[in-house]
């Protein structure tokens, strides 16, 4: 239609009026654009072929099949997909896809409240803890994540004692060189019903402050919910638990000759990762605390104290909702940014996906057109999902306009 | 009569003057606080003597004689070594030693004076820019400054071109090799961030999907896997296919990166310049071109130049990446002299020395950012 409109203008014009219109051009530019990245893709995808061939590397999907063949250091990956040097290339993707979520997961739970404690301190009114904090986000945001990791990984390793000396405390948690030992939680049947029960006394803990907050609405009656929300969610699991008779147990680790066999090892890789970029980020997500509370206008906090509202009450209810606003999504845009920082695990080998499928795999198949390309998809799609997430926050936050 | 005498003043109570006053607002205001102030001393009491010991106190400083400028200090008869170093606390005659490997990595030694150089313009470039401000042709100056210097730098550090010994790039190493990949990163990137932004911007359709289609898909991946790409595929994607320079490699990818990232950085200026500024551009029948270079970008650059230097800062850190990709910078300066059987396992000296180098740059590049922001912010309230 446009293209056409375009073509009956150009009849009626003269060569000169053609060149200075505007629809002209900007059709001209656009085809141009289009010509030269197909352009650029055919040279680059004839060349990629070509050189494929000339090297002799294989093509496609094929080589997810074949046997592994190597070691990946024990960690929750290798326990869920029950990884041998004997599985396949694929197997090897989705150990490194489980230990990056983990690391992504547990970063992003100790990131978020290390960071909105420092976030609050940096503002606090007592002198020494401001400055702790302003020390802490200047000291560790200066520093690149890499060295960090190289770091704690580096006194991780030196400090504790070799395996023989374990740290023990109570013989329950052990901790050397080679990681901190849990006991490792061993489920029998019939344990899925508690978390089941653990799941719906949560609902019914929502369902709950819903109905309290509407009564509160109506009747301006307040009521404390925090004992019945506790009975919920804690007691309600727990009468389960008892009633199945405790299908629990735990396989605790014992320190043998030289080493501690049983129970649950976390890797120094995993511990050092973990910590580097839970205290990294945590310094930019203590600035978007820090800026969301004093974006916070002072009359509120004073028309909060005007109309009676406790200290407490004036953070909970007047001042944390408007600055959860404001630095709610800088936070998020943090978790992506520590979800993607999890693959410099690469230098210190931890099994995550950049290390194992994009290095160990790569390293040994050379196909890296294919092993690259699925460890970007996997990125893309944690990121389009974090996306999605952003945007669906800051709809529900948007403020109401009439 | 007693009505007139004078009455002396009384003392302000002791608790309410001076330190004690100081003392009872900031650190002791209620229990809690009292509590708190307690806990982080005591957080301060475990941590900050054992570091100052192991750094300081019980460090070994033996490096033999010094030659610092011409004079000769001597810290001892002769230098400590790997085993009369001790393990309880720092070994910084280890670093001494090394000191060259992590400036200038494996450049050779006969040579080191054109990094040096380099160095000295780069310092001699600022002051230029600084002392020029209030000169009338100060832009030429500038501008030519800019496209000589790049020039200059590169001559003087790859040599070649029959006037000094080509010293090839996989010598390049230490914190020289970092300054290089961030500064070409920079100064590559930003031209390229500053059209993408544009090209987002565009009303034409096809190079407004693929500007946010790049810029996109490179923000969502990890630098990694972009380094990864341009040193495993970008050779196969080239007519030869052979292996090219790996630091040329390493520099597209994180031109391509950073890139990205400068564009959303401009497009956040793009965004705060008034609809009005366009149409007077068009009104007075400037090309698009015109517009966007006389009108449009000088204003949306400069709202963006904190953000831009914030940019940088994450670029200079992530530099440190390359030595992933076997690049040899100054972070993989240490693990590779804790490698020499001379000196082993003295990695904890090296990444404190390189923590410390590292953060005096990147805390100095955010009080300039934190400064600048301050002067714009100020400009743009007027």
């Amino acid at each position: 239609m446009k293209q056409q409109n375009i073509l009956s203008q150009v009849k009626s014009l003269t060569f000169r009026e053609i060149l200075y219109n505007n629809e002209v051009r900007a059709f001209f530019f656009q085809v141009a654009t289009l010509l030269l990245i197909f352009g650029l893709f055919y040279t680059i995808i004839g060349n990629l072929f070509d050189n494929i061939e000339a090297r002799g590397i294989h093509t496609g999907f094929s080589f997810l099949k074949n046997r592994a063949g190597f070691d990946i250091l024990p960690f929750l990956g290798n326990y869920l997909q029950d990884y041998t040097p004997e599985s396949s290339n694929l197997t090897v993707f989705y150990v490194g896809l489980i230990n990056t979520l983990v690391v992504a997961f547990i970063g992003i739970i100790i990131t978020t409240f290390l960071g909105l404690f420092i976030g609050i301190a940096r503002l606090s009114n007592n002198y020494l803890i401001a400055k702790l904090a302003g020390g802490y986000i200047e000291l560790f945001r200066n520093v690149p994540v890499l060295l960090q990791i190289f770091f704690w990984y580096n006194i991780f390793i030196n400090i504790f004692p070799h395996p023989k000396k374990s740290l023990s405390f109570f013989d329950v948690v052990f901790l050397n060189q080679r990681g901190l030992y849990l006991p490792k939680p061993i489920l029998e049947n019939g344990f899925l019903l508690v978390i089941i029960a653990f799941v719906v006394g949560i609902i019914l803990t929502v369902f709950m402050k819903r109905y309290f907050n509407k009564k509160h609405d109506k009747t301006g009656v307040h009521t404390r919910t925090l004992g019945y929300s506790t009975l919920l969610i804690l007691g309600l699991p727990a009468v389960f638990f008892l009633l199945l008779g405790s299908p629990l147990h735990f396989d605790f680790a014992v320190l043998g000759k030289f080493n501690l066999n049983g129970g649950m090892q976390i890797v120094p890789e995993f511990i050092a990762l973990t910590f580097a970029l839970s205290v990294y980020t945590a310094t930019y997500i203590a600035e978007a605390i820090r800026s969301g509370i004093e974006a916070v206008d002072k009359g509120q906090k004073e028309a909060a104290a005007a109309i009676g509202l406790t200290q407490t009450q004036s953070l909970k209810l007047i001042v944390m909702p408007q600055a959860l606003r404001v630095a709610i999504p800088p936070t998020i845009n943090q978790y992506l940014n520590l979800t993607k920082n999890s693959s410099l695990a690469t230098a210190i080998g931890y099994p995550e996906l950049m290390s194992s499928f994009g290095g160990t795999v790569l390293n040994q198949v050379g196909q890296a057109v294919e092993i690259l390309g699925m460890a970007m998809l996997v990125y893309l799609v944690i990121s389009l999902c974090i996306s999605l997430l952003l945007n669906f926050v800051n709809k529900r936050m948007a403020i109401p306009e009439r | 009569m007693a009505v007139n005498e004078l009455q002396s003043t009384r003392k302000p109570p002791i608790f309410q003057i001076g330190a004690i006053l100081w003392l009872r607002t900031n650190l002791f205001s209620s229990w809690v606080n009292g509590l708190l102030t307690l806990a982080s001393l005591y957080l301060l009491y475990i941590s900050i003597p054992p570091l100052l010991d192991w750094m300081v106190l019980s460090a070994n400083f033996n490096f033999g004689t010094v030659n610092i400028l011409g004079f000769e200090i001597k810290f001892s008869e002769v230098m400590a070594d790997n085993q009369n170093c001790g393990r309880e606390a720092a070994c910084w005659p280890y670093i001494y030693e090394k000191l060259y490997m992590y400036i200038y990595g494996f450049y050779p030694r006969e040579e080191s004076w054109r990094p040096d150089t380099v160095y000295g313009l780069t310092a001699l470039l600022f002051v230029i820019v600084r002392l020029v401000r209030n000169y009338k042709y100060k832009n030429r100056v500038i501008l030519s400054l800019i496209v000589a210097y790049p020039i200059v730098s590169y001559i003087l550090l790859a040599g070649g071109f029959g006037l000094l010994p080509v010293v090839e790039t996989h010598r390049w190493g230490g914190l020289l090799l970092t300054l290089v990949i961030a500064s070409v990163g920079i100064i590559v990137s930003f031209p390229i961030g500053v059209v993408l932004a544009l090209g987002r911007r565009s009303n034409l359709r096809v190079i407004k999907l693929f500007s946010t289609l790049f810029i996109e898909f490179i923000r969502a991946v990890p630098l990694i896997t972009i380094l990864f790409m341009a040193s495993f595929v970008l050779p196969l994607f080239l007519e030869s296919g052979n292996n090219f320079d790996k630091l040329l490699r390493a520099l597209i990818g994180i031109a391509l990166f950073q890139a990205a990232y400068f564009a959303e950085v401009v497009r956040g200026g793009l965004q705060a310049i008034p609809k009005g500024q366009y149409e007077a551009a068009d009104a007075i029948g400037l090309s698009y071109l015109q517009k966007n270079a006389l009108i449009i970008l000088p204003q949306a650059l400069k709202i963006s130049i904190p953000n831009i230097v914030g940019s940088s800062i994450s670029l200079f850190k992530d530099t440190t990446l390359v030595l992933i990709i076997g690049l040899m910078d100054m972070l993989a300066m240490v693990n590779m002299t804790s490698q020499d059987p001379y000196w082993l396992g003295r990695e904890t000296e090296g990444y404190v020395f390189v923590t410390m180098v590292m953060w005096v740059i990147l805390y100095s590049m955010s009080r300039y950012s934190r400064k600048l922001e301050i002067r714009f912010n100020t400009e743009n309230k007027n």
